[in-house]
């Protein structure tokens, strides 16, 4: 398997020969921020581009198939249209929390988009830590959400993010458990760790029953936080024609708009790396051809592959089902996913203890 | 007019609440305002004369129908006792009335105007209102009032005015609509809200208000049935249907079978055509979207058939008075008998993905009750009332076109919630196709349109014809002075009923709830203003 780190390495001791190890640094660190809004925009243009082609092929359509081949440079003008569009200033709106809200979403999901392990020795940010930091920078977002429906002076906006906020936070509890469940399998937090120690089979097949269920939970939590259907409830746009972001308009807009597809990505490729072994490839203990051939294929692939399938799953169930109501939403997290994880996380620890795992 | 029975305002609520307790005329079918003009030393002892309304009444116990009128004589302050208290579905009509006629119905709890602006000034439809001289196009913007007014009669005769609060000031009000997804057009709600739950609702009409019974009376009678499609635009064959009829009826024309059969065919294929639309508008406001394309994509098909015959795929224009516009088309046999197959075959799929889903049904279930005594108080016909387990399709009660020769079964539902309202609508698109097939095959020969005057008047009279829409009863009241333009043609929208039941059954509802209560009602805005 390529190892990523030789390049970096390797950059890293060419710049610190010819200057001083701080503005090296400094140097590294705008280049990975410049290479890492590069790939989020990137991946936020695939994405849009994926879910536009999905659903047109959930609902006996074609999809955009008129600019460029297949309509692939659709996305792309779309994106030019959104970054000429002017930002309207409201009238009686909170000015300045009114033009936050949009950087706060962003850079949430920056903070956490940077915390993946795209390939070997591609983590970003990789500390001991990892998966608290991720849960805590994920949970920036929502504040960003209170803030435009506050700041927008609209009702609409605000209905949008009181429910926005009652469901991200109720909905961070399954996330965060189910996440513990794992870490107590896992037994680090380091999230290049977490992968490494998935080389002799991913931790779903290695935590058996309670790991698939705190995936299912998992999924279902992670689905409720990024406000996607059925649990779109924050810009349900039957109900509040566009929730918290009715107001916003141009590149404001636009960063709500990336921020959701990006915190789509965010969740699957956090599924991905936790229980479905992120870069690592598929790995059989014993088969060691199988694996060798395994090895072959690209880590950056296994992770964008798995992250993908599970992009693709969450889209499925958006196409698929009806919204659900606040109310229906709050019974499902507090009635059913709490209880079901923390005795989820109670099966784990004595599966852990009693040595039941793979 | 002569078989109508007049009754003085003086004893008119006497006599209604006599007629709803002792004769249990329980449905308010129709309320029309109506300007007789004033008194003429030439009239007959009998004729009619002021402003006033006509009542038609119908029992949904013994099936007994019987109409009567009121009228005031006094123009400046025309005053009439009101029967909102009677039947809750006069509510509504009675502000359309005094919209309409500026007659004040006394003791009717809130008089505001239902469709036109509240600074316009006049009362439209009196026969000597000029709206176009006092009403120049307003450049400003529509004041919305908080309060309301109730007139009392104090014992000496004179009148009290009480103010009414609609919202109070610490309530946190939002407009839903007239620019909303999930309203069908230009409808808005005002709701007040507590949280997420709805304290109260005030329902604000006359966004499409085009003044088409305005318009009517000086068109002639082929003339006004080019408006009717654009009342309810998905019943657009249906409300022709009801008009051509009423005119016939009025002269006494029988049309031939072919055409009978012709007309129901196309009725239950629109209905076809607005039940489809509506699950599909159902399954998006509910945020389905998948389930939205479904119903599109097949709906479809019946437009392609109905252009190939009509040249029209939402304004049909088909129905004519005495037959209809052109014979079916050489194929329309064909597609219909290939189109119904196929809708059999590819319904479970509607099934699968939206109806049994859970969501769905949680989401539907319980939802925006309506008893079935609040159904035919409200008048709330079609789907709605037989939700709610009121038989009232107007294709049993009082069959028309060959309804009374086809067997069909009346689907009704005992819940009242928007479940019932939902599986009403998919029950009947079976039963609309089960017509339809034992109809495609006997289409017999003949003319498809009698020979007609050039010129068509209808006798001096009162008439009044209705058939079963896609959403409710929708009823044509004409009055006829025996000129070429009707004296005043009143549609009875099948949207309006529904829409007055919004406050009742979606208090304390969620917001969300109230999107599936409006989505399941099923109103479609056009018909409700006209």
């Amino acid at each position: 398997m390529f190892d990523f780190s030789i390049i970096t390495h390797w950059i890293h001791q060419a710049l610190t020969s010819l200057m001083p190890e701080g503005l090296a640094i400094l140097i590294e660190c705008v280049v990975i921020g410049v290479c890492i809004i590069l790939m989020y925009a990137l991946l936020a243009i695939v994405l849009i581009y994926m879910e536009r082609k999905i659903c047109a092929f959930f609902q006996c359509r074609l999809g955009p198939n008129r600019v460029g081949k297949w309509g692939t440079i659709q996305v792309i003008c779309d994106v030019l249209k959104m970054l000429t569009k002017e930002i309207i200033d409201l009238k009686h709106s909170d000015r300045f929390l009114y033009n936050l809200a949009p950087f706060m979403v962003i850079i949430a999901s920056f903070l956490t988009f940077a915390c993946l392990p795209m390939s070997k020795g591609l983590e970003v940010l990789d500390f001991n830590v990892g998966v608290f930091f991720l849960l805590a920078a994920s949970s920036i977002g929502v504040i960003g959400i209170l803030l435009a429906g506050w700041g927008s002076n609209n009702k609409f906006s605000l209905i949008g993010a009181m429910r926005s906020g009652a469901q991200i936070i109720s909905y961070e509890l399954s996330i965060g458990l189910s996440i513990l469940t794992m870490v107590v399998l896992m037994g680090t937090m380091q999230i290049s760790e977490i992968v490494a120690q998935q080389a002799d089979g991913w931790f779903i097949f290695k935590g058996h029953i309670p790991a698939v269920i705190a995936f299912i939970i998992y999924l279902i939590a992670g689905n409720a936080e990024t406000n996607r259907g059925p649990f779109d409830l924050p810009e349900a746009e039957s109900e509040l024609t566009a929730g918290y972001h009715t107001e916003y308009s141009g590149m404001h807009f636009g960063f709500f708009y990336l921020a959701e597809y990006l915190n789509m990505f965010i969740v699957a490729g956090i599924a991905a790396t936790i229980f479905l072994g992120g870069w690592m490839p598929f790995h059989i203990v014993g088969l060691d051809g199988f694996n060798a051939v395994m090895d072959y294929i690209p880590g950056f692939i296994w992770f964008f592959g798995k992250a993908f399938f599970v992009v693709f799953l969450l889209m499925w169930i958006k196409w698929t089902f009806p919204r659900l109501r606040i109310d229906q939403i709050l019974n499902l997290e507090w009635k059913y996913l709490v209880p079901i994880s923390m005795v989820n996380l109670i099966l784990m620890v004595l599966i852990v203890v009693l040595k039941l795992h793979f | 007019m002569n078989n109508i029975r007049f009754i003085a305002p003086t004893d008119l609520h006497d006599e209604m609440l006599r007629l709803r307790q002792e004769e249990q005329m329980d449905f308010l079918e129709c309320l029309t305002g109506m300007d007789w003009g004033e008194p003429d030393e030439k009239d007959a002892p009998d004729t009619p004369r002021g402003l006033g309304v006509i009542y038609h009444l119908e029992s949904t116990v013994t099936g007994k129908r019987t109409v009567v009128r009121t009228a005031s004589l006094n123009r400046e302050h025309p005053e009439l006792p009101t029967v909102s208290d009677i039947w809750k579905a006069a509510d509504f009509n009675e502000r359309e009335v005094y919209d309409y006629f500026g007659i004040i119905f006394i003791g009717h709890p809130d008089m505001r105007r239902l469709y036109l602006r509240n600074d316009w000034v006049g009362y439209p439809m009196r026969k000597d209102d000029d709206p176009e001289e006092e009403n120049p196009l307003r450049m400003d913007n529509e004041e919305t009032i908080d309060t309301t007014t109730e007139l009392e009669l104090n014992p000496d005769g004179t009148l009290k005015n009480k103010e009414l609060k609609l919202f109070g000031e610490e309530e946190y009000v939002v407009n839903i609509g007239p620019q909303h997804p999930a309203t069908h057009g230009v409808m808005r709600f005002r709701v007040s809200l507590e949280g997420e739950i709805i304290q109260k609702i005030d329902a604000n009409c006359g966004y499409i208000h085009r003044g088409i019974e305005k318009m009517c009376e000086s068109l002639t009678y082929p003339q006004t049935l080019a408006l009717t499609d654009r009342l309810d635009y998905l019943g657009a064959h249906q409300n022709r249907h009801a008009l051509c009829m009423c005119v016939e009826k009025a002269m006494g024309i029988e049309v031939s079978d072919r055409v009978k059969y012709i007309r129901t065919i196309m009725d239950e294929l629109q209905r076809i055509d607005s039940h489809l639309l509506f699950y599909a508008c159902l399954a998006m406001d509910l945020g389905a979207l998948t389930a939205f394309f479904y119903g599109f994509r097949d709906r479809e098909k019946i437009l392609d058939i109905f252009e190939e015959t009509c040249g029209g795929r939402l304004i049909m224009n088909y129905n004519t008075i005495g037959g209809v516009q052109a014979d079916i088309h050489p194929n329309f046999v064909k597609r219909v008998k290939e189109f119904i197959p196929y809708l059999r075959g590819i319904i479970h799929e509607y099934h699968e993905v939206f109806t049994g889903n859970i969501i769905a049904q949680e989401r539907l279930k319980g939802v925006g009750v309506l008893s079935r005594e609040d159904a035919i108080a409200f008048g709330a016909t079609g789907g709605t009332g037989r939700a709610s387990g009121w038989a009232c399709d107007v294709r049993k009660r009082i069959p028309y076109g060959v309804y009374d020769k086809v067997d069909f079964k009346e689907i009704v539902y005992n819940e009242g919630d928007s479940w019932a309202r939902y599986m009403v609508r998919m029950d009947e698109i079976m039963e609309s196709m089960r017509i339809i097939e034992q109809l495609i095959d006997n289409i017999p020969e003949g003319t498809y349109q009698e020979k007609m005057k050039p010129i068509i008047r209808v006798p001096e009279g009162c008439y009044y014809s209705a058939v079963e829409g896609s959403r409710g009863e929708f009823g044509v009241f004409i009055e006829s002075h025996g000129d070429k333009t009707p004296y005043r043609v009143h549609f009875r929208s099948t949207g309006l009923p529904l829409v007055s039941t919004v406050d009742t059954i979606s208090r304390g509802a969620k917001i969300a709830d109230l999107i599936a209560i409006g989505g399941t009602l099923d109103y479609v805005v056009p018909d409700i203003d006209r």
